[in-house]
């Protein structure tokens, strides 16, 4: 059995270890590429969202690599996703391809049902052997998120950008290859060290909450890096979700580490008192997080036609009113037009720059005479 | 003596600013002195040639002026702003929201609300005390902008500088759908088969992309006095009637309409100049005037994402790579000036 699962940012690294511990041969799908894209695109329903068109250049690209079992979590709710497993299988089917699904539906809150579920994936191992696979995937997640958290605090900070993206990008390298908890332990203590020696120059730095939909935030492909960009353009950005607090909160039942998830559904009212699929609520609720912690803007992101980021995006206008933080909404397609989304993202730093400037030097720009201090 | 003193001053020589905004359908060129006079201004089309417009352009201002320019800082805007960097050499390389709105507050001191059509895109600005405090752009629908409007002009063989003054003649607007181009043109049609007039039918259309764009672009926001319409649709008078008529407000439109990008990214070009000691990084006129440009692209093999590189060369030599996901051709040209300006 040769298996595969769909990308999702650097989830891929945890997931390939978890799988290997099951002592299953894993064949990851190739990097995200233009390639991917238009496979996707070719055969997915043109009205489904990009995370779906993605998934399915993924998988066609796996199995042309050779493998034939695809691992796909599934869903409910008002979303989508929640069809995109028996909707992938089926076109996959209608393709032709000769592969087994197997569909992981989110088991929130029972930890045992997760066991039982991934140890039915393994061939012939042991609930200890289970046990301990994903102990050693969650182990290399935290790992990938502390080198994530790090260089989104290094990425606005540092002098060569290009650099510390360099050293980001192979910490993680180190990270998937490693198959000892000690290994990544080192790699990434090493990895941190060579961040946090690149030097820094002192320029003011924003800070920009990123809220949306899940996949269209951790999977930087689908959002033409807009992280890295505003990085590069000195804002630190924060994303409202990383993929442990996702697992601990929905897999884990909040189980494994102190969840925020209830304080921020509290923050999303009284805008928003419904769960409306999706993390529409977790949008508003982060969004209104972000500004009580005088964050200096927030942008939104999500799929084109995203319906819980659209009702969310509806009641943003309120929240930037009421709790005096600036928001910008952005949605994503296949396009290779990425002028369009730096001259949004480029035009709302310089406002929040030029804003942030002014107030901390005091001078009202009244009238021709401060023209240029706009 | 005040005047005699602003005289004297003139009589000193002047030095330049040179804005340039780059957009889809044209191209804007203003010459600004040091005082924030504009000396000229350049309006072409596009054509889909950017760096023809550029050089086309330029050579207009340098031919009206009929002298030695003395150019110390330059401005790009628009979508083709990286290429007219790369071609003149910018100081300053701003996206088109900024450069609006440095213009509109220089021009009108205390505007609350810009707006801005232009061919492809449209935006609304809003300022308070002179700082921008949100702003939106179109997404996915062009239907409100100049080309729909270039288009319908044609089909109805009416040029497009006339257009404007039809619509104005008219006493009644008929309804025509604003959500979205094709019903717009649809519209269009069947009214003009059931016989109502042109002027009636074109003010009609003027209301309808006003009502997309406020749906659409303006999407709720809060439109205050004093407004400023700007961006090459503003000649489109019918548009400006519309806009009060539905708005029930005053909009005024800049003299300098269709170049206020140009004029924002000179007046930060200057900005900039005044507060870095560096030497400028105008290339100087005999580098975009005599030189013979070139661009190519070609895919590159080196991973999966076979990313499309654009190469613009001058005569034989390579002056910007750009298309690359990873940064791997353009960064092996313009890596040290890159760490410079930071």
């Amino acid at each position: 059995m040769k298996v595969t699962f769909p990308h999702m940012g650097n989830a891929h690294i945890p997931i390939k270890a978890l799988l290997k511990g099951l002592k299953l041969e894993v064949i990851p799908p190739p990097p995200v590429s233009k390639k991917t894209m238009e496979l996707g695109v070719k055969y997915s329903p043109e009205f489904a969202c990009l995370p779906l068109k993605v998934n399915m250049g993924n998988f066609i690209e796996a199995i042309e690599a050779g493998a034939d079992t695809i691992v796909m979590a599934g869903g409910w709710g008002p979303c989508r996703f929640g069809y995109y497993a028996q909707v992938e299988r089926d076109i996959l089917k209608n393709l032709n391809y000769d592969f087994r699904m197997v569909i992981l539906e989110a088991p929130d809150s029972r930890l045992s049902d997760l066991l039982k579920q991934v140890k039915s994936l393994g061939e012939n191992v042991s609930l200890w052997e289970a046990w301990k696979a994903i102990k050693f995937a969650w182990y290399k997640l935290n790992a990938v998120e502390k080198l994530e958290r790090h260089f989104e605090y290094y990425l606005p900070r540092v002098v060569d950008k290009d650099k510390v993206e360099k050293i980001f990008d192979d910490g993680l390298k180190n990270i998937d290859q490693a198959d000892e908890r000690k290994e990544v332990h080192d790699f990434t203590n090493i990895c941190l060290k060579k961040m946090q020696e690149q030097p820094c120059h002192n320029q003011p730095v924003l800070r920009i909450g990123l809220v949306g939909e899940i996949y269209t935030i951790l999977e930087p492909v689908t959002n033409y890096h807009v992280a890295r960009y505003m990085g590069r353009l000195n804002a630190e950005v924060t994303r409202s979700i990383y993929m442990s607090d996702w697992v601990n909160d929905h897999l884990l039942g909040g189980w494994i580490k102190k969840s925020r998830h209830a304080e921020i559904i509290n923050c999303a009212s009284p805008y928003l008192n419904y769960w409306v699929g999706g993390h529409g609520r977790e949008t508003v609720g982060y969004t209104v997080d972000f500004a009580r912690k005088q964050y200096d803007g927030v942008v939104q992101i999500g799929p084109l036609t995203c319906m819980p980021e659209i009702v969310a995006q509806s009641v943003l206008g309120k929240v930037s009113e009421r709790e005096g933080i600036p928001c910008m909404t952005m949605y994503f397609d296949e396009h290779s037009g990425e002028t369009g989304i730096y001259t949004r993202l480029e035009a709302f730093i310089d406002m929040l720059q030029r804003k942030s400037y002014l107030q901390s030097s005091f001078s009202t720009p009244i009238g021709v005479d401060n023209k240029f201090v706009l | 003596m005040r005047s005699e003193g602003k005289l004297l001053r003139e009589a000193i020589i002047v030095h330049y600013y040179l804005g340039v905004d780059i957009g889809s359908v044209s191209s804007n060129f203003v010459l600004m002195d040091q005082y924030g006079n504009i000396r000229e201004k350049v309006y072409l089309r596009t054509l889909g040639n950017p760096v023809k417009a550029i050089k086309e352009g330029f050579a207009q201002i340098k031919s009206r002026q009929g002298e030695q320019l003395d150019i110390r800082g330059v401005g790009t805007t628009g979508s083709g702003r990286h290429l007219a960097d790369v071609l003149l050499g910018a100081d300053v390389v701003k996206n088109e929201i900024t450069a609006h709105a440095v213009a509109a507050s220089a021009l009108f001191p205390g505007v609350r609300t810009i707006i801005e059509i232009g061919g492809q895109d449209s935006k609304i600005i809003i300022l308070k005390n002179g700082i921008v405090q949100d702003f939106a752009m179109n997404t996915v629908c062009a239907a409100g902008t100049g080309s729909f409007l270039d288009q319908q002009a044609a089909r109805l063989n009416i040029a497009i500088e006339d257009f404007g003054d039809y619509a104005v003649r008219s006493r009644q607007g008929i309804r025509i759908a604003g959500r979205c181009g094709v019903f717009a043109e649809s519209d269009m049609i069947h009214k003009q088969q059931m016989g109502y007039p042109a002027e009636d039918i074109i003010m009609g259309l003027c209301e309808a992309l006003v009502r997309n764009y406020l749906n659409n672009v303006a999407k709720g926001k809060k439109i205050e006095e004093p407004i400023v319409f700007q961006g090459g649709v503003a000649a489109n008078a019918g548009i400006k009637k519309a806009f009060e008529k539905v708005l029930n407000s005053q909009v005024q439109v800049p003299e300098p309409y269709e170049v206020m990008g140009a004029i924002g990214s000179a007046m930060l070009a200057q900005e900039q100049r005044a507060q870095s000691q560096a030497p400028g990084n105008y290339r100087g006129d005999d580098f975009i005037l005599e030189g013979e440009f070139k661009s190519s692209s070609h895919e590159c093999k080196g991973c999966p994402n076979l990313c499309e590189v654009v190469c613009i060369k001058r005569n034989q030599e390579i002056l910007a790579y750009w298309g690359d996901r990873c940064k791997k051709w353009e960064n092996s040209i313009n890596r040290q000036d890159k760490l410079q300006v930071i």
